[in-house]
């Protein structure tokens, strides 16, 4: 595998008293798809800001290119967000709306390409615009006049005009139909493919995780809870929580027998964290998991390999797996 | 349309319309739709975004905008309840038909605490005095399972999960005893867990109370846990109805059957490429000539562009609005 | 850049009847300031001996009237409007632009920076206006730049809040976020995408300063801070109409009308501006 393009090490982020973020550390390599999982609360959109300084970390470092962004030149980072670019949750909320599709796509050439004439910006600008899918008309209508999941292939067409080496992709499909979110997973699944950029792929949605990312980390209130590659992930989950979560997707084969709960066999209480909560002591997930014992409220699980693919942060994974 | 029950349906609707008037012209969100919801029975309906499944109920609901117009029968109960009259409506609304959304953060007041909404509805509806209404308010706390239910009758909506503020609204909905729920897109806003937490207590709910429910969600995979009969809606018009287990087995209109190979199966092996419908759903604008499903259709032919295909009867309780149905 | 954008709210804005007449009124009024006078036989300085104080009629050629000196009425209304109208506009455009700018950078910028310059606004806010006027005054003697400059300095403060406050909840918005992860400079980022967000209101907020401003200068003059003799504003001649109200009425009405006339249709073409941005902008 080629070598880590972006590592990421102890990263923390507090919201004042409140740590939405604690000691993550992962590596993504060049032309890979990192999916990252969890719910609401789980930090995953945090760490995505986080990573590219759109919003302080309070400890740790990501390392890109032989320096730390969180740490280098204010310059020098705008610089970098050449090969840094985000696909965002809401498409529409994402594009300034009194400016044209032309006008936005055409903003990364004029930030880092400005001696490129006005031209040569509009035909790159029109067949960016066909790569993705739309009419090279629609340059000179507003975002309004576009549906959501159109909304999101302008972003992805802005983002990728700089063929980037890494597309932060925060929920892209979260607010769409379930019916088109594969239109844009699979756009992004051949842009991959062609311009070989690395993404970091942000969703709470398991089924579009497992469809486009190599490798997965699943998140719980601000850590790490599980990392592996994908397969290893949905055939094996070693931690409660993963679990849970696979549970908790329905299987569209059968209807399930009347009085039977899908969720009341994985999850212990039917509590879910309340927003901005405290962070439970020792491990998050102790209040909601069938298996905690006195050890997972006073020592918080670090991330313990399961093989050279799969670790996991949990006190209990050996006896759990041996339920399976 | 046969109901599954010899008695009267709940709810009945018969060639509802929805119309709005727009700057530039008319655009039908809701054209010629029929249907029924038999008491102890609960219907899915499933469609894109836009395609007119929850102008249908907020049509029958009369919460429709100043500029929307509705034409058609909607009988509730046997009473016609198109067009009556907004204090006539408040008298069913809340008490015997109730409805719940998807983000509950809107519908809640923010202002107010939980126990007093909660409270409020029974006051003005049954004439409960306040201390009767907060002490039913706690018992249907603890009915859709919220921990701790007194402490929560004293919080505001915001302290509250997602998930905690959709259990109180569908509390809320059940306060009066409601002959019919209907509950649009309620867990779209919420993380999967939730989500089949929400899942279950609706379907508990559903045994206990002996209520018809209508379930509307753009997700195939939701409705088919909860529903009996599955109504499929695309640009404002029923394209196949049948029932739940039917339908997922085999589908007869091309649209049902892609969107059934859009719902994951994660126990399924991985595909190469994710299931989607190619283009996007038309908008509500006047347009007609044939089937609104040809351009996306893989199946499309000739007569589907030029001739609009009408619902008809397939097997036993099934019906379908296609030229070429698949068949089993 | 943004001709699709202003379609919607220009056909709302057609669509009331108040504003379309609003408008029509104004039009003609500045086309009267602007051009009127040439029609006129008379000029503004000229005294007419043998119809002091007239009144207004078509016979003597002097429509509106003539003033205590004989010097026509219509020429010298006419002039003072366009001095009226000049100064307000000037004035204007000028507090817009210092007004955008200082809000939208503090609003941006945020923190310590909003907070100082917050700061230094609220100071320049809490001066009593007249004080300053009669200080500059006396210091720099008067003249008519000195009018302009002491208008234009009052007129950007509101502006400065309106656009800081709009600015405020502009950032916060996703699309200033896709900016600066696009590698946008901040200062691409207000020019770019912070101004044209904010213009709505600043329209609006503009139409309805300007008979502000209009009025303000028509006070300093009619307290003799202002235009001097021979030239005329509103204000000068509704001054000295003020005097003569009993004996001569049509000196003080004429002027006085014309800018209660100008006064009311700006306002009322501002309202219709507001109601037909408005809707744009919540949504």
């Amino acid at each position: 595998m080629s070598g880590a393009l972006l590592e990421v090490r102890n990263l923390s982020v507090n919201f004042g008293a409140f740590a939405a973020l604690a000691e993550v550390n992962f590596g993504l390599s060049a032309g890979e798809t990192v999916g990252l999982v969890g719910e609401s609360g789980a930090g995953k959109s945090t760490l995505a800001r986080a990573l590219l300084r759109l919003i302080p970390a309070a400890r740790g470092s990501v390392m890109w290119c032989g320096m730390d962004l969180l740490t280098c030149d204010a310059v020098v980072l705008r610089r970098q967000r050449r090969d840094l670019q985000m696909i965002f949750q809401d498409p529409l909320a994402s594009l300034d709306p009194r400016m044209t599709v032309g006008g936005a796509l055409a903003e990364p050439l004029e930030i880092f390409e400005p001696s490129l004439p006005a031209q040569a910006r509009r035909l790159r600008t029109a067949r960016m615009l066909q790569r993705v899918g739309l009419a090279p008309e629609a340059a000179d209508r507003y975002p309004h006049e576009f549906s959501g999941g159109q909304c999101q292939r302008i972003g992805i067409a802005r983002a990728m005009m700089l063929r980037p080496k890494l597309l932060v992709c925060d929920e892209p499909v979260s607010s769409l139909d379930v019916s088109i979110q594969g239109q844009i997973v699979n756009l992004l699944m051949d842009l991959q493919h062609e311009f070989g950029t690395a993404m970091l792929f942000i969703s709470h949605n398991l089924a579009v995780v497992r469809h486009i990312s190599h490798r997965i980390l699943v998140m719980y209130l601000g850590r790490v809870v599980e990392r592996a590659a994908r397969d290893d992930l949905f055939q094996a989950p070693a931690h409660p929580y993963t679990r849970a979560l696979l549970a908790a997707v329905p299987d569209p084969t059968r209807a399930p027998a009347p009085g039977a709960g899908v969720a009341d066999q994985t999850l212990a209480a039917a509590v879910e964290p309340p927003p901005g909560g405290v962070v439970p002591s020792g491990c998050a997930f102790r209040h909601r998991c069938r298996h905690a014992q006195e050890i997972c409220e006073h020592e918080v699980p670090q991330l313990e390999a399961v093989n050279e693919r799969h670790a996991v942060a949990c006190h209990r994974w050996r006896a759990i797996a041996g339920d399976a | 349309m046969t109901p599954l029950a010899a008695s009267m349906p709940t709810l009945s609707m018969e060639n509802l319309q929805v119309t709005y008037a727009l700057a530039g012209g008319f655009s039908a969100a809701v054209r010629d739709v029929s249907l029924t919801v038999s008491s102890r029975e609960c219907l899915g309906i499933v469609g894109e975004s836009g395609c007119g499944k929850t102008q249908v109920f907020t049509a029958a609901m009369g919460l429709l905008s100043g500029n929307a117009r509705a034409s058609g029968s909607v009988r509730f109960d046997g009473r016609e309840i198109l067009g009556l009259a907004p204090h006539a409506l408040n008298r069913i609304r809340g008490s015997e038909l109730t409805m719940i959304f998807q983000d509950p953060m809107s519908a809640l007041t923010p202002h107010l605490r939980i126990g007093v909404q909660l409270a409020e509805v029974l006051v003005t509806h049954r004439g409960f005095t306040w201390r009767d209404a907060m002490r039913a308010a706690r018992f249907i706390l603890e009915r859709v399972r919220v921990p701790e239910a007194h402490r929560r009758l004293r919080q505001y909506p915001h302290e509250l999960s997602g998930g905690m503020r959709q259990r109180v609204m569908i509390g809320m909905s059940l306060l009066c005893e409601p002959k019919l729920l209907i509950a649009d897109e309620p867990t779209s806003a919420l993380d999967v867990t939730v989500q089949a937490q929400i899942m279950d207590l609706l379907r508990a709910v559903r045994l206990e109370a002996a209520m018809a429910m209508v379930l509307i969600s753009h997700d195939l995979g939701v409705v088919a846990g909860l529903a009996d009969r599955i109504i499929v809606m695309y640009a404002g018009r029923v394209v196949e109805a049948a029932a739940a287990g039917e339908l997922l087995r085999h589908a007869h209109h091309p649209y049902t059957d892609l969107l059934i190979k859009c719902v994951p199966n994660l126990r399924a092996a991985r595909l190469e490429r994710m299931p989607c419908l190619p283009g996007q759903a038309p908008g509500a604008a006047m347009q007609e000539r044939g089937c609104a499903f040809a351009p996306r259709c893989p199946r499309a032919t000739e007569q589907c562009r030029s001739e609009r295909p009408l619902l008809r009867s397939v097997q036993r309780s099934a019906q379908v609005a296609c030229h070429h149905p698949l068949s089993p | 850049m943004n001709v699709g954008l202003w379609r919607e709210p220009g056909r709302r804005l057609r669509a009331n009847t108040g504003a379309v007449v609003a408008l029509c009124i104004l039009v003609i009024l500045v086309a009267m300031a602007l051009v009127g006078p040439w029609f006129s036989p008379n000029n503004m300085e000229a005294l007419d001996w043998s119809h002091v104080a007239a009144w207004p009629g078509m016979a003597h050629a002097h429509w509106f009237g003539t003033d205590r000196l004989g010097r026509d009425l219509f020429v010298r209304t006419l002039d003072g409007a366009r001095v009226s109208l000049a100064v307000g506009l000037v004035a204007s455009v000028a507090s817009l632009s210092v007004g955008v700018c200082y809000g939208a950078v503090a609003g941006y910028l945020g923190g310590r920076t909003d907070q100082l310059m917050m700061r230094i606004l609220e100071i320049l806010s809490g001066l009593p206006l007249i004080f300053f006027v009669i200080f500059l005054t006396v210091i720099l003697g008067r003249s008519e730049m000195l009018l302009y400059v002491s208008i234009g300095a009052v007129g950007w403060l509101t502006m400065a809040r309106i656009v800081r406050g709009r600015t405020l909840s502009i950032r916060q918005q996703e699309f200033i976020e896709a900016a600066i992860a696009s590698g946008a400079s901040t200062a691409r980022i207000i020019i770019r995408h912070v101004v044209p967000n904010v213009l709505g209101p600043v329209i609006v907020y503009a139409t309805l300063t300007v008979p502000q401003i209009i009025l303000f200068e028509s006070f300093l003059s009619f307290l003799g801070l202002g235009i001097q003799e021979p030239r005329a504003s509103l204000g000068t001649l509704i001054a000295q109409g003020a005097g003569e109200m009993e004996a001569a009425p049509w000196i003080l009405l004429v002027p006085g009308g014309f800018l209660a006339l100008l006064l009311l249709s700006l306002n009322i073409l501002g309202d219709g501006l507001r109601d037909a941005l408005d809707v744009k902008e919540g949504g």
